[in-house]
């Protein structure tokens, strides 16, 4: 199988946490390479630090190639260049809007992000700009909770980092 | 002291710090003082957890001896701890856990900044990945000292007391020993006399802006980076080196 076939099989792999995004649109899975002896070798990056889905994910990533008949392959895990929102490709800020969760609204190099003061978060649900940040953290580590004012209704944000 | 042997000790005290700190966090789950603030406050153990795991991993290959994660997290004896002792103390009420978080996520956010240079690249690796998250701990502690501390009559004499109790344990923080000397002169880590005067610009700062009072330096604890701990410490470890204790060897 050719890296671009590799791409395709590993973008079926979804979020465990997240099911409509993919671990490539995530931004998980950083690169596909070959070894010397031609295995495919699978290079993924965590979230969070402290991310629990690491394990599942590996695994996902395991059963995916292995049903597709791949039964020799490596999977590593590096922290280094750490992971960023940046990542996320368009598909997958899609995939998570259409979900209810409101995407990324900046890029990282945005220091507001540093500074306390909320950001501008547009509701998934009725495009209001009239939100709220109920709490820095929401159901994972790598969302935040907030609420409209307009639909009232509680979303999940994805923090940018 | 040779130094592969001063990067697995600093490594472990880095890892103590976020393990020891994690773990009483860990413990206000399902005991939060609101749904929100629960799932907060845990996330936050995860992360340190997090960079526990990571820190403890390496410190393992760093010394080559085959010890895992695991093994250097739950089967130490307690001298060979060498977190810092604001990491061990109580989680007390909502205003002391804030109050200690806030102290000591500003000097892991100070000490972090300056690990991601290490000229050890796996921990700058590991450093750039939790400085991302540090750096949203510090922003939530400073919002709570805020929030509790020009608060209501009642929080800020409080937090104020938190404060106030905590404040002699800090000075542990930037002591510094033979370790901290090579690590330095092997661009490891960073010289934490320059670490304390940037902190103690910052908590100034962010206590007048809350409306207390800074707590004058007086007598310090230390002891941490002799492995000299608290009474707390005891208390924690036989709770978290049960499992590994009772059953040698226990996995997931």
């Amino acid at each position: 199988m050719n890296e671009q076939n590799l791409w395709k099989l590993l973008d079926e792999v979804k979020d465990p946490e997240i099911p409509v995004i993919s671990l490539v649109d995530l931004g998980v899975i950083r690169s596909v390479d070959f070894t010397d002896n031609g295995t495919p070798k699978i290079t993924i990056t965590p979230t969070y630090s402290g991310c629990p889905a690491m394990q599942v994910m590996e695994e996902d990533i395991s059963v995916r190639l292995k049903l597709a008949g791949i039964k020799s392959f490596e999977i590593e895990t590096v922290l280094s260049p750490a992971w960023t929102t940046d990542w996320i490709t368009e598909k997958g800020r899609k995939a998570l809007h259409d979900y209810g969760i409101a995407p990324p609204e900046q890029v990282t190099s945005d220091k507001s992000a540093l500074l306390g003061h909320p950001k501008e978060v547009t509701c998934p649900n009725c495009k209001s700009r009239e939100t709220k940040m109920l709490s820095q953290f929401g159901s994972t580590p790598c969302k935040a909770l907030y609420q409209c004012n307009d639909c009232k209704e509680p979303f999940d944000y994805f923090k940018c980092i | 002291m040779e130094q592969r042997e001063a990067l697995f000790n600093y490594l472990l005290r880095l890892a103590d710090n976020s393990a020891i700190l994690g773990h009483k966090l860990s413990q206000w789950c399902g005991h939060g003082p609101e749904l929100e603030e629960d799932i907060a406050i845990i996330n936050t153990a995860l992360d340190l957890l997090g960079h526990s795991r990571s820190l403890y991993t390496y410190a393992g290959e760093v010394e080559g001896k085959g010890r895992s994660e695991d093994d250097l997290a739950f089967l130490r004896e307690e001298r060979k701890y060498t977190n810092a002792l604001i990491c061990e103390l109580p989680n007390g009420h909502y205003g002391d856990t804030i109050a200690r978080q806030f102290l000591f996520d500003q000097f892991n956010y100070l000490v972090f900044s300056e690990l991601v240079k290490s000229s050890d690249e796996t921990l700058a690796a590991i450093s750039a990945k939790a400085i991302k998250e540090i750096r949203y701990h510090l922003r939530r502690s400073i919002e709570w000292t805020l929030r509790l501390g020009d608060g209501t009559e009642e929080s800020h004499n409080k937090i104020q007391e938190s404060f106030n109790d905590i404040w002699s344990f800090t000075g542990d923080l930037f002591v510094q020993n033979e370790l901290d000397k090579v690590a330095v002169a092997a661009g490891i880590g960073p010289d934490l006399e320059a670490i304390r005067t940037e902190w103690r610009k910052s908590v100034e700062a962010v206590l007048s802006d809350a409306t207390l009072q800074t707590p004058e330096d007086d007598w310090m604890h230390s002891g941490s980076k002799s492995g000299i701990h608290t009474e707390h410490m005891g208390h924690i470890l036989s709770e978290l080196q049960y499992m590994q204790r009772a059953y040698p060897g226990a996995e997931w």
